[in-house]
C-alpha cells in the first residue's frame, strides 16, 4: 500500500467524507441529461471559483481606501508584475459569470426544471442571480474610478427616491452625507465578505437540492409533471435509463468548465483589465459615467422611459420582476416542460433577450446623450459653406459656437438628442425654423434668451441651405398671398 | 419528576437557556443598528451641512457662470479628493448670486456650463437646463439643485455638505435643491429678495 494511499485512509477515518462524496458524484442520473445543455450550472461555479481565487489575489494589494484605491489599482496595472493579468482575470471573470448565470436560467427556465419538485432550487437559483448582479456592480464601485464615483451617484438618486425613507436609505448606502471614504469601505465589506459569504451559503445549498433532488430529465413533449407520481417516475427514470454521473456526464462539464475557464484567459490576455478610468475626484467634471455591460440596459431604459413613468418604473418594476421570478414554481409547477409545447416560455425569453440586446446596444451608442464636444470638435462640412453669403456663413459660425452641433447632427457627425439638420430646410419652413430656434419645444431649450435678433437671423438662413440638391425648400403655400409680393416663393426669401 | 407536566428539569433549562441567549441578542443587538444607522442618525441633528465660502465675492465676475470648488464640511479621513465638491456660481450682478450643484436632477451625472448658448448640459441622459437653473429639456423633471447662499464679510457662503439627490431635495426643504429654481424665482419675483435668482 502506497504512502498516498496509508494518508488517505487515515484522513478518512477521522472525516468520514469519502463514502458521501462518492456517492454524490457517482448517484445516477437520467442518461439523456448527458447533454451540452447542462453544463451552464457546474461551469457558472467553476468561474465563481476563479473569481473568489482571483478576488484574494488581488485584496494582497487592493486599499479599500477612497484617498488610495485608485493609486492602487494603478500599481496593480503597471507596477506589480502580472498585477494587470489579475485584474483582467477577474474583470472578465465578472463578465463570464453574469452571462453564463443568464444562459444557465434561461436554459433551466426553457427545459422546465424549476417545476416541483425543484422549486426551491429555482428560488434560491434567483436570489444567486441576484448576489451575482450584486457583486457586478459592488465590484464596478471598488474599481474607484469616475464611472464609479458618478455610478454611485446614479445609485444613490435612484435610491433618493424611495417614498418617505429615500434620504436615509441614501446616507446607508454612502455611509455618510457624501460619496466619499465611508462609501467605499462599506462597498468593500458588501464585495468581500457579506456577499460572496451568501453566495458560497446559497450555492452550496442549491447544489445540495440538485444531489437530494436528482438533475432534471430531458424534456419530453407529452411528459407531464404531476405532483402525485412525479417523483416515482424520475427514481423509475433513474433506475431503468440511468447512469452514474461522474463519468457518464461529468465529463462534459469538466470540457466545458476548462473551455470557459480559457476563453477568460484570452480575453484578459488580449484585452487586459477593465480601467480604471480617471480618478475619483468629483472636481473633474468632464467625464461621461457609464456603467458596465450588464447595467448598460438599464442605462438606456432610464434615458428613455417618460419622466413622469421614471420613478414608478425604478421602484416597482424590480420589486415585480423578482416577485415574478419567485412566484413562478408555483405558477407553474406541473404540467409540460418541453419547450415544445410552452411558446409562451420561448417567447418571453425571446421577448427579453431582445429587449435586453437592443437596449444594450442602445447604451453603447448613447443617441439621447449630447456630444459635449462636437460645438468645438467637428467642423462643419465644407459643401455645406460653398456659393454661401455672408450672411450664411455668419449663421454656419453661430450654429458652432451656441453648442448646436452638441445635439444636432451634419454630414453624419455630432450629436443624435436632436434631429440630423442636413435637410431640415426641406422639414420646416422659414417661419418654423425661427419658431424652433427661438422657442425650443419638443425636447428643444428655447434659445431667445441666448440669441441676438442678428444670430437668429443668421443661424436661420444657414439652415435654409441645409436641403439635399435638387431639392426645394419649404415654404408656407399661404404667405405669398398675405404678403403679396411673391418674394418668399425664392429658396431663402423673405428677409 | 415533572413527568406529569410533560417537562423535564433539563428540558426547562434548556429553554431557559434558549431565552437568556435571546435576550442577550436583543440587548446586542441596540447598539448594532445603532452603529449601523449611525450614517443616518447623525444627519437629523443637522450635523452634516454648515456653511462653507467659495471664496470672495469679487472672484466671481457679474454675468457669468464659474465652477468654483469647495471641501465638504464633513469629512472623515480617508476620503482623499472625494470630500472635494464643485459646484457653479452664478453672479447675476452686485450680491445677487445662484449657486447650482453639478449634479444633475435626474440621476446626478455631473452638469457643465455651455455660456455661449447659456445652457447647462448632463452628458449621460441628454439633460439640460437654462442659466437661472430651470429646466429646459430632457428627463430631468425640475431644475438644477440650488445651495442656500449668504454674502458675508464679502465672501460668498453656501449651505452645504450633503450629496444632493432628487429624494433628499422633496424630503426636506433647506438642504442643497430643496426649493427648485423655479419656486426661487418666483419668490424673487414676489418679494425681490437678495440672492434669489431672477429670469434672465
Amino acid at each position: 500500500m502506497s504512502v498516498i494511499t496509508k494518508i488517505g485512509e487515515w484522513l478518512d477515518a477521522r472525516v468520514q467524507l469519502a463514502a458521501p462524496i462518492r456517492e454524490a458524484v457517482e448517484h445516477p442520473v437520467p442518461k439523456n441529461t448527458a447533454s451540452w445543455w447542462y453544463v451552464f450550472g457546474s461551469a457558472a461555479l467553476v468561474v465563481f471559483a476563479l473569481q473568489f481565487v482571483t478576488g484574494i489575489l488581488l485584496a494582497l494589494v487592493y486599499v479599500p481606501s477612497a484617498g488610495e484605491a485608485w493609486s492602487s489599482l494603478q500599481a496593480l496595472n503597471h507596477d506589480v508584475s502580472l498585477g494587470w493579468f489579475i485584474r483582467a482575470l477577474h474583470g472578465w471573470g465578472s463578465n463570464f459569470m453574469v452571462a453564463i448565470v443568464l444562459i444557465h436560467m434561461m436554459q433551466v427556465f426553457l427545459f422546465g426544471a424549476y417545476k416541483f419538485p425543484r422549486e426551491l432550487t429555482w428560488i434560491v437559483g434567483v436570489l444567486l442571480l441576484l448576489m451575482t448582479l450584486g457583486m457586478a456592480f459592488t465590484g464596478q464601485v471598488l474599481r474607484f474610478d469616475q464611472d464609479a464615483y458618478w455610478g454611485l451617484g446614479i445609485g444613490a438618486s435612484i435610491a433618493s427616491r424611495v417614498p418617505v425613507v429615500g434620504d436615509a436609505v441614501v446616507k446607508l448606502m454612502l455611509g455618510g452625507p457624501i460619496i466619499a471614504g465611508a462609501t467605499l469601505s462599506r462597498f468593500f465589506a458588501l464585495h468581500v465578505f457579506v456577499v460572496p459569504g451568501l453566495l458560497i451559503g446559497f450555492v452550496c445549498l442549491h447544489v445540495l437540492m440538485v444531489l437530494k433532488l436528482g438533475i432534471n430529465e430531458w424534456p419530453m413533449p407529452g411528459r407531464i409533471v404531476k405532483r402525485a407520481t412525479y417523483i416515482g417516475e424520475y427514481h423509475e427514470l433513474t433506475k431503468t435509463d440511468g447512469a452514474p454521473f461522474l463519468p457518464y456526464a461529468a465529463w462534459k462539464d469538466a470540457f466545458f468548465a476548462a473551455g470557459v475557464l480559457l476563453a477568460v484567459t484570452a480575453c484578459a490576455v488580449y484585452y487586459g483589465p477593465f480601467g480604471p478610468t480617471g480618478q475619483p475626484d468629483p472636481t473633474i467634471i468632464q467625464t461621461v459615467p457609464k456603467p458596465d455591460y450588464f447595467f448598460l440596459w438599464l442605462y438606456a431604459v432610464l434615458s428613455l422611459l417618460p419622466p413622469s413613468m421614471e420613478t414608478p418604473a425604478l421602484l416597482i418594476g424590480p420589486v415585480v420582476i423578482i416577485v415574478a421570478l419567485l412566484l413562478l414554481p408555483f405558477l407553474s409547477g406541473e404540467g409540460e416542460k418541453s419547450w415544445r409545447r410552452r411558446p409562451i416560455a420561448v417567447m418571453t425569453v425571446l421577448l427579453i433577450a431582445v429587449a435586453l440586446s437592443t437596449f444594450t446596444r442602445l447604451a453603447e451608442v448613447a443617441p439621447w446623450s449630447p456630444h459635449m464636444n462636437a460645438w468645438s470638435g467637428d467642423p462643419i462640412p465644407q459643401q455645406m459653406l460653398k456659393g454661401t453669403t455672408a450672411l450664411e456663413r455668419q449663421g454656419a459660425l453661430v450654429f458652432q459656437a451656441k453648442q448646436c452641433r452638441n445635439c444636432h447632427a451634419l454630414g453624419d457627425t455630432g450629436g443624435e438628442r436632436g434631429p440630423a439638420l442636413d435637410g431640415v430646410a426641406v422639414r420646416l419652413t422659414q417661419d418654423q425654423l425661427i419658431r424652433q430656434v427661438i422657442q425650443g419645444g419638443g425636447n428643444m431649450p428655447a434659445y431667445g434668451k441666448n440669441l441676438s435678433p442678428a444670430e437668429t437671423t443668421a443661424l436661420v438662413a444657414f439652415l435654409q441651405r441645409l436641403r439635399p440638391p435638387g431639392q426645394a425648400p419649404a415654404t408656407d403655400a399661404s404667405r405669398g398671398l398675405v404678403t403679396n409680393d411673391g418674394a418668399d416663393r425664392r429658396p431663402g426669401g423673405g428677409r | 419528576m415533572s413527568n406529569e407536566t410533560g417537562i423535564s428539569r433539563r428540558g426547562l433549562f434548556m429553554k431557559i437557556g434558549i431565552l437568556f441567549n435571546g435576550v442577550v441578542a436583543t440587548a446586542l443587538a441596540v447598539p448594532i443598528v445603532q452603529y449601523v444607522a449611525s450614517s443616518i442618525s447623525r444627519s437629523r441633528a443637522n450635523g452634516y451641512l454648515s456653511w462653507v465660502s467659495l471664496g470672495r465675492v469679487g472672484d466671481f465676475p457679474e454675468g457669468e457662470t464659474r465652477l468654483a470648488t469647495f471641501r465638504n464640511p464633513f469629512v472623515t479621513p480617508t476620503d482623499g479628493k472625494t470630500a472635494d465638491t464643485a459646484c457653479w456660481v452664478r453672479r447675476i450682478k452686485d450680491e445677487q448670486f445662484q449657486v447650482f450643484a453639478v449634479n444633475c436632477a435626474h440621476l446626478g451625472c455631473p452638469v457643465r456650463w455651455f455660456p455661449q448658448s447659456g445652457l447647462f448640459m448632463c452628458p449621460c441622459h441628454g439633460g439640460a437646463y437654462y442659466r437661472d437653473g430651470s429646466r429646459a429639456s430632457g428627463p430631468p423633471e425640475r431644475g438644477l439643485f440650488e445651495y442656500p447662499i449668504k454674502i458675508e464679510k464679502g465672501e460668498i457662503t453656501i449651505h452645504a455638505g450633503e450629496l444632493p439627490t432628487p429624494g433628499s431635495a422633496e424630503a426636506t426643504p433647506g438642504r442643497p435643491g430643496g426649493t427648485t429654481a423655479a419656486d426661487k424665482r418666483s419668490a424673487a419675483l414676489d418679494s425681490g429678495c437678495r440672492g434669489c435668482g431672477k429670469p434672465s
